[in-house]
């Protein structure tokens, strides 16, 4: 499982970035966690804004620090 | 770090997302210059509808997560209210041009005065429903 956590740094990100690799170890599930920063990288999945989740090429959630119970819906197939 | 955050990010609690029509007919093109001038004013910020239609999960998750947005039909056939329909997204402010008492036609020599009574319904249409248009300096979410 591929996740990246796409956000300039702010300490929103941060805290997606904590809520995420707290699901994965709550779930038992691995995955590469890969912080991009890149705005140009950033504007290529077209989110409107951040901090922004996606999994496996896929955009879950943006602008928001995710709930540790949409993380784990979405890393729990 | 933070400050650099904050310059270059865009907090969607504070922004509206606007969308738009841009089909083969003036009210079509009515609603994408609308959605173009309004942005550039700092009145929300323009997203792309069809990266919407499309299904691009950024797009489409974007729509979903967003506080604010205001969708803007050129007419009753209302291709932007389908694409919302059909994606399960809630529409939270909306607008048909054609509703405004603008014929549609094939001139696309748009006239100031249409564009600028879309422009005034939009934000009407977003002040009736306790929503303000907020200056998109706004930095990034991590207020």
């Amino acid at each position: 499982m591929e996740i990246k956590i796409l956000g300039p740094g702010c300490p929103k990100c941060q805290q997606t970035e904590k809520a995420v690799r707290e699901a994965l170890e709550e779930a038992g599930v691995q995955a590469n966690v890969e912080k991009v920063k890149d705005t140009m990288e950033i504007a290529n999945y077209g989110v409107f804004g951040t901090p922004a989740v996606v999994i496996d090429g896929e955009v879950k959630s943006v602008g928001k620090i995710p709930k540790k119970g949409d993380i784990l819906s979405w890393i729990k197939k | 770090m933070e400050e650099k955050c904050c310059e270059t990010g865009t907090d969607i609690s504070r922004v509206t997302m606007i969308l738009a029509c841009s089909g083969g007919s003036n009210v079509g093109q009515l609603a994408n210059q609308t959605a173009i001038e309004l942005s550039s004013e700092g009145y929300g910020k323009m997203s792309c509808l069809a990266g919407v239609g499309g299904h691009l999960s950024g797009f489409v998750q974007s729509a979903r997560d967003v506080d604010r947005l205001v969708l803007i039909d050129g007419c009753e056939k209302g291709c932007g209210k389908a694409i919302f329909e059909h994606l399960e997204i809630p529409i939270k402010t909306y607008l048909v041009i054609t509703e405004l008492g603008i014929e549609k036609n094939k001139d696309f020599k748009l006239k100031r005065e249409e564009i600028d009574r879309v422009k005034n319904a939009v934000k009407d249409a977003s002040m009736t429903q306790s929503e303000s248009f907020t200056d998109i300096s706004a930095g990034c979410s991590c207020s």
